[in-house]
């Protein structure tokens, strides 16, 4: 080992962060750039699901709930792109590897959103997931990142509360609404445990990531958090589990659970998702069709500096 | 794809008076005003700030980590810079 | 408060939720396509100040009816043709430029206007009218920016730009329209004779345009009808996605 790598080695040992202007292994540079550039990805795909609602929110408190969620995750979108920066690569080389399909975002935007009912789902399912990771990633070793995190974890505590209120009222209301409610339960909590990731003996960048604090618990240990915490939650509403096979053992001090149809979940990265298409598709078009505005903005701001100097000279 | 051209930009926010603008992340804009809006837009979603500032993060010069010897050892040796270093009575200790 | 100026304000108050909830809706079409990040949540707050406007007046507007109808009742249990906004809110999202102008258009008119409602007799439009004016001056720093930006940046933006304003100039003459409902409310203090306002809107708006390297238009044409339910194609398709939840389940809370 290397003076560099001794000295890394021994910050990462003692909990200290890991700051941008830092030697750091290039494997840990790449390992960060992965996994920080798919969360942000997932916060700017994951817009579209629920922005797909915005339009057609049954309120209009719901609506400006929903609008401002919308517009949280783009913002967090920001901030994990900002930190990511932080590693030398720009944003523009981030998004150029998003929709060539080289980089990934989180599978779970790939199901489609088919009723009201789902953008309450995703807030408590998904989000309540994320924040699950999230969480834990605010000990992260790298600096900006533990701070983006624990930035975005503040925020966020408003989305799974939002997306439950939603399906309380739906669960509480008309048959048809609760029926609604049952339903976009069904679909997307399998899907919210997939989010975790395979399972710790599967996971091809777990270990790596473990060592070097990037990950501070493993994929099945947080899967778990997120299992026992739901249950509870899905009796509130009095709607049925979707997982026959849950049950509380008691030596465990956990639930136990079914198992993941994990076929599903490597179909769906693989692209046979209902959305995969749609949503890579729908970013390069807004990317594109923003084209000429950023162009009109360089040259506006060329020809403001141009005159500028002129009035110098 | 390669048409971004903004510029970025570093993001520092007066949180409340009387405190200092600290460092809350970056974002791209094309000039200094348009990053100024944007950093209204993105970084105090929830009234954060009293104050911001930007800075390209271009203009920023940071210290390396390699220079950090040089820099802050230097002053580990100067205990006499600390008010603890002098031991005074008790009866006048507060001071 | 007698009964024609109770009613005439419930009008009012409907009429000024309806411009605020179209235009709202409008901008919140542009969530995930805008042209980048940082834009897409900064148009984002506009149409949160626009949506939230339109929620204090409908509230009061419940407030007025005290008929048992609620703040929702009024943007999604009416039909286009009960609907009272100006047309300019209504026009669809268009291109950027095209949103952009428009936003110019409406910004220019509530900038000239809310300093005039401010001073309403009616405390709680007085008190929106304050909260607004506050959100309007930034919103118009916004797109008055951004028609500069994209009036004078490159030759393609110059043509979107122009082409947007020479389409919804011909909507922008109903802003000033007075009728029987806001001559009486004008007459007694509470609403704002717009009619007096256009030469303050036509300069303001001129002078951006025309730093932004734009051709203010000539007034040729003009199209009327939104304060009467007489609205273009566009808004019967807005409401009804706006409305198919809400109304797929009468009496529902949500």
């Amino acid at each position: 080992m290397t003076s560099q790598e001794e000295n890394f080695m021994r910050k990462i040992e003692a909990d200290e962060k890991i700051e941008p202007k830092d030697w750091m292994p290039e494997a840990y540079r790449k390992n960060l750039i992965r996994q920080m550039s798919q969360h942000a990805h997932s916060e700017v795909i994951g817009m579209q699901p629920e922005g797909n609602w915005i339009t057609r929110a049954p309120s209009l408190r719901r609506k400006v709930v929903l609008l401002s969620k919308v517009q949280d995750e783009a913002g967090h979108g920001l901030y994990l792109y900002s930190a990511t920066e932080t590693l030398g690569i720009t944003r523009a080389e981030l998004i150029a590897a998003l929709q060539s399909g080289e980089a990934k975002y989180a599978s779970i935007f790939n199901y489609p959103t088919l009723t009201w009912g789902d953008v309450g789902a995703i807030g408590w399912l998904v989000d309540g997931a994320a924040i699950v990771n999230q969480v834990s990633l605010q000990r992260t070793s790298y600096g900006p990142y533990s701070r983006g995190m624990i930035r975005i974890c503040k925020e966020e505590s408003f989305h799974q509360r939002q997306g439950y209120e939603a399906l309380l009222a739906l669960a509480n209301g008309s048959p048809e609404q609760k029926q609604i409610a049952q339903d976009s339960l069904n679909r997307f909590y399998w899907p919210a445990l997939m989010m975790f990731g395979p399972h710790d003996s599967e996971s091809a960048h777990s270990a790596k990531s473990m060592e070097w604090k990037i990950k501070r618990e493993t994929n099945d240990d947080l899967r778990q958090k997120f299992i026992d915490q739901t249950v509870p939650q899905i009796e509130v509403l009095g709607l049925e589990h979707p997982d026959k096979a849950i049950k509380w053992n008691e030596e465990r001090g956990h639930y136990d659970s079914g198992e993941i149809d994990w076929d599903e979940f490597y179909s769906v990265i693989n692209g046979n998702g209902h959305c995969n298409r749609q949503r890579v598709e729908h970013h390069i078009a807004a990317h594109d069709e923003g084209t000429w505005v950023r162009d009109a903005i360089t040259a506006y701001n060329e020809k403001k500096n141009a005159k500028k100097a002129q009035n110098v000279a | 794809m390669n048409t971004e051209k903004l510029e970025l930009f570093e993001v520092f926010i007066r949180s409340k008076r009387g405190l200092d603008h600290k460092h809350i992340g970056s974002l791209h804009a094309e000039d200094h005003e348009q990053a100024l809006e944007y950093a209204r837009d993105c970084y105090t979603r929830r009234s954060e700030g009293v104050s911001i500032w930007v800075v390209k993060s271009n203009d920023i010069c940071s210290s390396q980590e390699d220079d950090a010897e040089c820099f802050y050892d230097p002053s580990d040796d100067k205990p006499y810079r600390h008010a603890t270093y002098y031991v005074l009575p008790d009866p006048v200790n507060n001071m | 408060m007698s009964d024609a100026i109770k009613q005439a304000t419930l009008e009012y108050v409907i009429r000024l939720g309806d411009d605020s909830v179209v235009l709202g809706h409008r901008i919140s079409e542009w969530v995930s396509y805008g042209p980048f990040l940082e834009e897409d949540i900064a148009y984002g707050n506009v149409a949160l100040d626009y949506i939230g406007r339109a929620r204090m007046y409908y509230s009061y507007a419940a407030e007025l009816a005290d008929d048992g109808r609620t703040e929702d009742d009024f943007p999604y249990m009416r039909s286009d043709r009960e609907y009272r906004n100006l047309l300019l809110m209504e026009m669809p999202r268009g291109d950027f430029a095209y949103s952009q102008v428009r936003q110019l258009l409406a910004d220019a008119y509530a900038a000239v206007m809310l300093p005039e409602l401010v001073k309403s007799k009616d405390e709680t439009i007085a008190a929106v009218a304050a909260k607004a004016i506050k959100e309007t001056k930034y919103h118009l720093r916004r797109s008055r920016d951004w028609v500069l930006r994209l009036g004078d940046g490159t030759e393609e933006s110059h043509k979107r730009t122009q082409k947007a304003v020479d389409q919804l100039w011909g909507y922008t003459h109903e802003l000033f329209d007075m009728d029987e409902t806001e001559q009486l409310l004008a007459d007694n203090g509470i609403g704002v004779d717009v009619s007096k306002l256009r030469d303050a809107w036509h300069a303001m708006v001129s002078e951006i345009l025309t730093t932004a390297t734009l051709t203010v238009p000539d007034d040729s044409w003009a199209v009327r009808g939104g304060r009467t339910g007489y609205h273009t194609e566009n808004l019967g398709h807005m409401l009804t996605e706006m409305q198919i939840v809400h109304r797929s389940h009468p009496g529902c809370q949500w």
